[in-house]
């Protein structure tokens, strides 16, 4: 398995791993058993992601794919966000091994979870 | 950069002593043991020379060694060369085996053999009362690792060969990572199959060692040539073998117990200053190169790799590190959770380690695992 220096490079150097004080909305998805766990935290302001944060406990691809997902999407409004697709992280991080592609598809889930949470609060 | 390595489990750095033995076998001393011409000869030299050094290392007789491509390959050949000259019967075996042990069994369960696998404690301890319980009339080979890899622990094989002596069942030890790290004797223990594997101690990869027991008979696994006391098939890998050979001689007792002195500090280190860290195996009868500690609340691949952007070789049995995407089967019988297994760690020391690798190790772990913590959900 290899991964590439982009990916690495987010791993090192995580800029979105935090915590949002009084955040939007937050979601936490995954379990320990499948070993990772995300959690996401949203400042929405005038329908604009405003600020995103995660906490993840998982392997180098999970923090990574987290790190990629918050860059991504940073200053989008909700709907651009949500057409924000795991595709769009892998090729953000230049290709994620197969074994490690649900990483990808959990922090999008997680994310849209956040946003179910901020839309029914609002 | 410095580079520390400490997956010394995984495999070894070839030693220069043992390099320089084997390179004039590659084109100066090239020739084929089977044949009677001189190149031959020379070749045949080489190859019987090293088989007196092999069995002298664990007081075995030279026509007791043979040569195979590495430990998978002995362990494949001890078992199933006694389960097919058998042909039926009953196989037991520890829960914490290496892969290449239990497929080993398995495959051979659906060929009609049958096959208990045996508890070990929360230290990686076989159940001696399981074993002994589980033998029967039946019963034709007992194999149990002499030391886990992952884990470190030491088995009691001086009991369990014991018992095999009482109840005429064949012995079988894996004694792949431990082999030059405790001495083995099979004039003092009757053990009748030790699979050893080069790379593992400083010798080359892709050359390994079955000791085979005098009068003990195995159906060969490769047909082809009578190499090998007919039991293993192809042209001797001189290069290999003279290299195994030489890395059974160089270990000192000094870099055991130097060895034995890091492990120690590194242990006692991490107990005594991360939280919520604990050691995974037996603190005594631990192989004197192994650290396993399994840390809450991070993930092991995580660790790695930020141990590896400092320059520090480690290894994990977390699931996100293997191909599978399940945790260590060791840790999990052993009784870990999957998040105890998941935030697993194994250092392992070779002769080459200095206390100034571990020093930086003890450096940089502890803000390794403040800062994965503080990035997890978990607190």
């Amino acid at each position: 398995m290899m991964y590439s220096e982009k990916l690495m490079d987010y791993f090192k150097n995580p800029k979105f791993a935090r915590e949002i004080k009084n955040p939007s909305a937050v979601a936490e998805e995954g379990n320990i058993k499948c070993g990772d766990i995300f959690k996401i935290f949203l400042k929405i302001k005038n329908n604009k992601i405003k600020d995103i944060s995660y906490l993840t406990y998982g392997c180098i691809a999970a923090i990574a794919a987290s790190e990629s997902f918050c860059r991504i999407v940073k200053g989008k409004t909700i709907e651009e966000a949500k057409k924000v697709s795991y595709e769009d992280i892998k090729n953000d991080l230049g290709d994620v091994p197969a074994i490690k592609l649900h990483c990808t598809h959990m922090v999008i889930k997680t994310f849209k979870k956040a946003i179910e949470n901020y839309e029914n609060k609002n | 950069m410095n580079l520390i390595y400490l997956d010394n489990g995984a495999t070894t750095k070839v030693d220069d002593k043992v390099i320089k033995k084997m390179l004039p076998y590659f084109n100066e001393k090239f020739g084929n043991a089977s044949s009677l011409h001189q190149k031959g000869q020379e070749a045949r030299m080489a190859l019987e020379e090293s088989r007196r050094t092999v069995a002298n290392a664990i007081s075995a007789k030279p026509s007791e060694i043979i040569f195979t491509s590495g430990g998978s390959e002995s362990n494949n050949l001890a078992i199933k060369g006694v389960a097919y000259e058998k042909g039926r019967g009953h196989i037991i075996t520890s829960k914490i085996e290496h892969p290449c042990v239990l497929r080993t069994v398995e495959e051979l369960e659906k060929k009609g053999f049958e096959a208990t696998y045996i508890d070990v404690d929360s230290e990686g301890f076989i159940d001696l009362d399981q074993l002994k319980n589980s033998i029967r009339k039946d019963t034709i080979l007992i194999s149990v690792m002499h030391a886990n890899n992952e884990i470190g622990t030491i088995q009691p094989i001086e009991q369990i060969a014991e018992l095999c002596k009482k109840h005429d069942i064949i012995f079988h030890t894996d004694a792949v990572q431990s082999f030059t790290k405790i001495p083995i004797s099979v004039k003092k223990l009757k053990i009748d199959l030790i699979s050893f594997s080069g790379h593992k101690f400083h010798g080359p990869k892709g050359i390994g060692a079955l000791y085979i027991r005098e009068r003990i008979k195995l159906k060969k696994q490769m047909h082809g040539g009578s190499q090998e006391r007919k039991l293993r098939a192809g042209t001797e890998n001189i290069s290999g073998i003279v290299g195994f050979a030489e890395a059974t001689k160089i270990i000192k007792n000094s870099d055991i117990k130097n060895m034995t002195k890091l492990r120690d500090k590194l242990i006692d280190f991490i107990l005594n200053n991360i939280d919520n860290a604990r050691l995974n195996g037996s603190r005594e009868r631990r192989l004197c190169n192994n650290v396993n500690i399994s840390f809450d609340a991070v993930e092991g691949e995580a660790i790695g790799g930020y141990l590896d952007a400092k320059g520090i070789c480690s290894s994990t049995g977390s699931a996100c590190s293997s191909k599978s995407l399940e945790p260590s089967h060791v840790l999990k019988t052993i009784g870990l959770t999957h998040e105890e297994a998941h935030g697993s760690l194994r250092l392992t020391l070779s002769k080459y380690t200095k206390e100034k690798d571990i020093d930086f190790v003890i450096k940089v772990l502890p803000d390794i695992i403040k800062k994965l913590r503080k990035m997890s959900p978990i607190k």
